[in-house]
């Protein structure tokens, strides 16, 4: 059953998840199917977390969906259903355009390999070494060496090279050239498999169609819920409280942030001292800031592309992408085909970002902050599409300090944690039995795929839990 | 159980997770991994329905010990006796 506050909920359960994002979504969804009684808890009036949607002036602007790869079609197929694989549709038009480069790709081995040899010149076997490098990296793997020494180890010099191979991960999970290369060479992989792709249909539909499976096997989904507090009794989970409710239950999984659940939700106290030590390395990931366009009822939009990564910088650089006054963003284009019957143009420009940068603002200039975006945005999308902003009828900006009001995240980061929060994640029902978490860990265990997959690898170690009690 | 019945009990489990996977060509001693289309995800799948199923609790350090299906079925042996 699906309830808009917490008085549908029953008072016990075996499993309480905290949260509905993708991975909250998807373990509650596999511990219902294998048996277990589950309570789903969200604190917004919205189910999926960043995975979200809104709608504005008869517009609906996707947040999150930029494309994933094709890993989720079997993902879906076995941890969600048929009807929800079905709609998974390819993002054929991938655009780079920046000083030192533009092309037009698939995004995937293939085309990536001519476009090395024929633009780039890299010989063959080098690109195949690369790509066998990458595609045999494991998250178990030696993580000492960084993304820059992969790259200048393969690539010697040619920031062009890493250019084409790092802006789109840097956009998809935020990680830099200084984070590990298992990071880098796991999603990279993934997504050159097939290509990029998308759900037809958007996230509303998609989430509906999830929200309709979940309530099918039997899971109670409590919105407008938001948890105070992981009760904690005799060094193990007794269940959650909400407001004045407490519920019982035998495994609580936080789909929170990674520290949000460990200072928050459940405090400190519960821990053990060496965990705790662990948890102070945890460094969480950076942020987004995203610029909403939607185009007028009865104007169109020439097919310019699908997701474009467009920067006027001379050089890629890391700290370039962070910057509050990036010239680099990505243009994810959602033409009619998206939605087929809302027969809308949108645009969403993404930008990476860091929290500090906007929080410190008083409150004039962040308003103003916002406009000088939204008007550089503009000048970026023009060059795509001339004449664009007479087609336009609303604007709207979103910057990290928006994704933290929604999403309770700490420092509204986007992308989870660095690496270290990934073995936290993993093994927090070891300090505190019960006690589980999901969600964007460890750069890896991020974005779509990784998100849901995630759900999945921790509803097996709380069923291992339950059926262990 | 005998052999032959946990043999069919992994064999079941694999279809589930794969319709399309050709079992009838299996070779019992080669990596599973390589021969059908299975992920690390695919193994989890084994271990949470075998769990489901037997209530038997497989420790991630011993998922090298399901690579193939005489080793699965080695492996579970001991553990589905009673069954």
């Amino acid at each position: 059953m699906l309830h808009n506050s917490i008085k549908g909920a029953n008072g016990r359960y075996d499993v309480v998840v905290i949260g509905s994002g993708l991975g909250g979504l998807t373990s509650a969804n596999r511990l219902a199917r294998s048996g277990h009684t589950v309570l789903l808890l969200e604190h917004h009036h919205q189910l999926g977390g960043l995975a979200t949607w809104f709608k504005r002036k008869g517009h609906i602007f996707d947040v999150s969906l930029h494309g994933f790869p094709h890993g989720m079609v079997k993902t879906c197929r076995k941890y969600w259903n048929r009807e929800i694989m079905e709609s998974i549709v390819q993002l054929k038009k991938i655009v780079f355009d920046n000083p030192q480069f533009s092309l037009t790709t698939t995004f995937d081995r293939q085309d990536f390999t001519s476009i090395l040899i024929n633009k780039f010149k890299i010989s063959q076997a080098t690109i195949n070494d690369f790509f066998n490098t990458v595609a045999s990296m494991n998250f178990y793997d030696d993580q000492s060496m960084s993304t820059r020494e992969l790259f200048e180890k393969f690539f010697p010099g040619r920031d062009d090279v890493h250019r084409l191979l790092m802006e789109p991960i840097t956009y998809a999970n935020g990680s830099t050239l200084d984070d590990p290369a298992i990071t880098y060479g796991i999603v990279f992989s993934n997504f050159m498999n097939k290509g990029v792709f998308t759900f037809k249909g958007g996230t509303d539909h998609l989430i509906g169609m999830m929200a309709e499976e979940l309530v099918k096997n039997g899971v109670t989904i409590c919105k407008n819920s938001k948890v105070d507090r992981i009760v904690i009794e005799n060094g193990k989970v007794q269940g959650v409280l909400v407001g004045e409710r407490f519920i019982e239950a035998d495994s609580v999984v936080s789909n929170s942030g990674i520290l949000n659940t460990i200072y928050d939700l459940t405090g400190k106290d519960a821990f053990p001292a060496e965990f705790l030590g662990k948890v102070k390395t945890v460094r969480v990931n950076t942020s987004s800031c995203q610029v909403y366009i939607g185009i007028k009822k009865e104007e169109t939009i020439d097919d310019i592309g699908d997701l474009l990564f467009v920067s006027s910088a001379e050089q890629f650089t890391s700290d370039e992408l962070l910057d509050m006054h990036t010239r680099s963003r990505t243009f994810s284009l959602y033409y009619p085909k998206t939605r087929p019957g809302h027969n809308r143009f949108t645009v969403v420009a993404s930008m990476n970002g860091r929290f500090d940068d906007w929080d410190r603002l008083n409150e004039n200039t962040y308003e103003a902050e916002k406009q000088a975006m939204i008007k550089r945005t503009l000048v970026d999308l023009e060059r795509y599409i001339p004449g664009v902003r007479q087609k336009i009828d609303w604007l709207e900006a979103a910057t990290p300090k928006t994704i933290q009001r929604y999403t309770l995240h700490t420092k509204g980061t986007s992308f989870g944690t660095k690496f270290e929060g990934l073995d936290i994640s993993r093994s927090i029902f070891k300090a505190v039995p019960g006690l589980f978490h999901v969600g964007s860990v460890g750069i890896i265990m991020s974005g779509w795929l990784g998100a849901i997959n995630y759900g999945v690898i921790v509803a097996n170690d709380v069923d291992g839990y339950i059926r262990g009690l | 159980m005998t052999i032959d019945e946990i043999k069919n009990v992994v064999l079941e489990i694999i279809q589930d997770i794969d319709d399309e996977a050709d079992l009838e060509n299996l070779n019992p001693g080669e990596a599973l991994r390589d021969q059908l289309d299975l992920d690390s995800m695919d193994f989890l799948d084994i271990v949470m329905e075998l769990r489901k199923r037997y209530q038997i609790q497989i420790p991630e350090a011993d998922y090298p010990q399901l690579a193939t299906l005489d080793s699965c079925v080695n492996y579970l042996i001991p553990r589905l006796k009673a069954a």
